[in-house]
């Protein structure tokens, strides 16, 4: 059993111990591990936290809608291989040139130990994750085209995010190391804030927060503004160097916190109203 | 071993096997744990649990199971101090950690652990003096990371430990029992897909391309469009409770196959007793409750609506002022339906109850609003079509 490093997170990234464990168990199990949660808890960032303290560069999967299993392990370059044939570039009759791999494929062919984020897996189709079971476990795979096998000379750190839109499937679940990130509550952001504005007047942190949770958790918002939206808020206060706050009508720059133009509605319907927005 | 606590969390509905319990005795015979019941939750919560409906169970389990309410304890303590008797496995100490373990030898260590043990058996109502809380336990959890990295939110001291966080079971609305074999309601609901091509133009379409060539004297001409994805939007509001408990089963089943669907672009679900009265709720334990005002703002007119009920109540209940007191107390159920109505382009009300049998009940006003259909396969298969219809009514 070898020895690795203990993830504590790093100084811009803050952990809690739940976090702390599942990393570390998917770090000595060699399984991925699987991060869910509302959007801006900091899932891709904790994948660049992971590479940081690890000191392993990280590459990068973002899955979309149209994403296929596939292309995360190689693709072959058809078309450029049809054009280089009709103008004679390049050396045709060896299929190699012509296959390019993947991110996975990279970290599995890469000499040092990687560490691969594969973004919002909930974004593909529903077999997505299924496609990948057979070469997240074994960490190894085959080009069909050339018969030749990849294989991890060293498992890379796999980090899945899923932005709790879809199920997953089970056999995929139980593969992985699973952590849900909760929404931070006020102390836990205080400490957050420090990090990202170390030194804020501690009377101007409160309002924030105070402001923050109650636009939050007290109105009824299509998309509710979440930690990085409060981080690029205060950015803005001090930028323009407000001294403090209060949730009223004119709450400066609204607009970094609410991105939808019926939450902007809803905002000042709710305070004009004079109404118990919290029924 | 743990493995009591494995056949608790099956007995809970946690689908763990031998795989999970595998990798938890690989992940604590690498001493993540720390040797501390702090950190045998937190691991055997990452090993175990794959979703985050599951954590609330687990943490029933783990209070049930490690509190000692009805299993020996006793047992159970062996364990943990067993696990505790290896020091060799404990990760590197710090400075500080190496001090304050100084202070107590193992032995001391192990009878505060034990006495600790106890006294949360005796005292159960009240965990804030489990293991590891405050940064004052010997088993160095809780507290500040000695680093001088932060660990976290239970550094705080008053809400740390495992004992509490399990107690606390703030995962509770994150469940959902019920996982049937729900196929065929899929199968039928896959149905209601709408595919077109939006976007940007990221697929090769290789009969474009291969026409576009042709014209081009064999030049080859490469045509891409838009991918096809599913545009559907669909808004379910389930009646709960009274006369629609015996179709509990069967609403339930309909439920998760539609929380599984994949094709949806969006699915939203609320809850409803009897009639929709001006709000409706998040949980079918009538928690966070969303007025049907904001409902409609949310939700645009191509959105399907999906209304699942008997449609059976007092006829007052539907035709009088009879719904929940508060801004709009006044309305009559009916009239939020044809509110309702009148928002969607397609609406459709899927009904349990062997409804064509009933005359001269409250189901006659509603299908009046809403076009009904049997809550069976072929029912909603029927009621697919009408939602796929298109266009306004």
């Amino acid at each position: 059993m070898s020895e690795f490093r203990r993830f504590r997170g790093t100084e811009r990234y803050l952990t809690n111990e739940a976090l702390e464990a599942a990393v570390n168990c998917s770090l000595a199990l060699g399984r991925p591990l699987l991060v869910r949660g509302e959007p801006g808890t900091g899932k891709t960032l904790l994948a660049e936290a992971v590479a940081e303290s690890l000191g392993s560069p990280l590459l990068t999967w973002h899955v979309k809608s149209t994403t296929r299993a596939q292309d995360g392990l190689y693709v072959y370059d058809t078309v450029q291989r049809l054009y280089d044939s009709r103008f004679g570039d390049g050396d045709v009759r060896d299929i190699r040139h012509y296959i390019k791999l993947g991110p996975l494929g990279q970290a599995f062919a890469s000499n040092e130990q990687r560490v691969l984020l594969i973004d919002e897996v909930d974004k593909a189709d529903l077999e997505f994750p299924n496609d990948l079971l057979h070469e997240l476990d074994r960490m190894r795979f085959r080009i069909v085209e050339t018969g030749e096998e990849v294989a991890a000379k060293i498992r890379p750190v796999v980090i899945i995010t899923s932005n709790n839109e879809k199920e997953l499937p089970d056999a995929f679940l139980r593969r992985c190391v699973f952590h849900f990130i909760d929404f931070p509550d006020a102390a836990f952001m205080r400490r957050v804030v420090e990090v990202h504005h170390p030194g804020l007047d501690r009377k101007l942190v409160d309002q924030v927060l105070d402001v923050f949770y109650k636009v939050r958790d007290g109105m009824r918002l299509r998309k509710r503004p979440s930690t990085s939206e409060l981080i690029d808020w205060i950015a803005v206060l001090k930028k323009a160097g407000l001294g403090s706050v209060e949730l009223d009508k004119n709450l400066p720059f609204l607009g970094t916190l609410l991105k939808k133009e019926q939450d902007l509605e809803a905002f000042a319907d709710q305070l004009a109203g004079g109404r118990k927005y919290r029924s | 071993m743990f493995v009591d606590f494995i056949y608790e969390l099956r007995r809970r509905k946690v689908p763990v096997g031998a795989q999970e319990a595998v990798a938890l005795a690989s992940a604590l015979s690498q001493g993540l744990h720390d040797a501390s019941l702090d950190g045998f939750y937190h691991v055997a919560r990452a090993v175990l649990v794959h979703d985050e409906k599951h954590l609330d169970a687990f943490d029933v389990a783990f209070a049930a199971h490690f509190r000692g309410v009805y299993l020996e304890s006793k047992a159970i303590a062996e364990d943990l101090l067993s696990w505790l008797r290896d020091p060799v496995r404990m990760r590197e100490l710090s400075d500080e950690e190496r001090e304050s373990l100084k202070a107590l030898d193992l032995e001391e260590v192990l009878e505060q652990f034990e006495q600790r043990l106890r006294e949360q058996k005796e005292r159960h109502d009240r965990g804030n003096r489990w293991i590891g809380t405050g940064g004052t336990s010997p088993f160095g959890t809780g507290g500040e990371n000695p680093n001088g990295i932060s660990v976290g939110g239970p550094g705080g001291g008053g809400k740390g430990g495992a004992m509490v966080e399990a107690d606390a079971r703030k995962y509770k609305p994150y469940r959902s029992d019920v996982l049937l074999d729900t196929r065929q309601i899929e199968v039928a609901l896959r149905k209601l897909r709408v595919f077109a091509h939006e976007g940007a133009e990221r697929e090769l379409d290789i009969d474009e391309t291969i026409d576009a060539t042709a014209r081009n004297a064999g030049e080859i001409e490469v045509v891409s469009r838009p991918p096809r994805r599913s545009n559907t939007r669909v808004l379910l509001l389930m009646d709960v409770g009274g006369s629609m408990d015996p179709y509990a089963y069967t609403v339930s089943q309909l439920f998760s196959a539609a929380k599984r669907a994949t094709h949806f672009k969006e699915l939203r679900t609320y809850y409803f007793h009897n009639c929709v009265y001006g709000r409706v709720w998040k949980t079918d334990a009538f928690l966070e409750q969303i007025r049907v005002e904001d409902l409609l703002a949310e939700c645009g007119p191509e959105t399907k609506l999906v209304l699942v009920g008997d449609a059976l109540m007092a006829p007052y209940e539907l035709l009088g002022a009879a719904g929940w007191s508060g801004d709009d107390g006044r309305t009559p159920g009916i009239e939020w339906l044809r509110r309702l109505r009148d928002h969607f382009h397609r609406a459709v009300w899927l009904n349990p109850e062997n409804w064509r049998g009933y005359r001269g009940t409250t189901i006659d006003p509603i299908r009046a609003v809403f076009p009904m259909f049997d809550l069976t396969l072929e029912g909603l298969g029927e009621a697919v079509t009408e939602l796929l219809r298109g266009g306004r009514r």
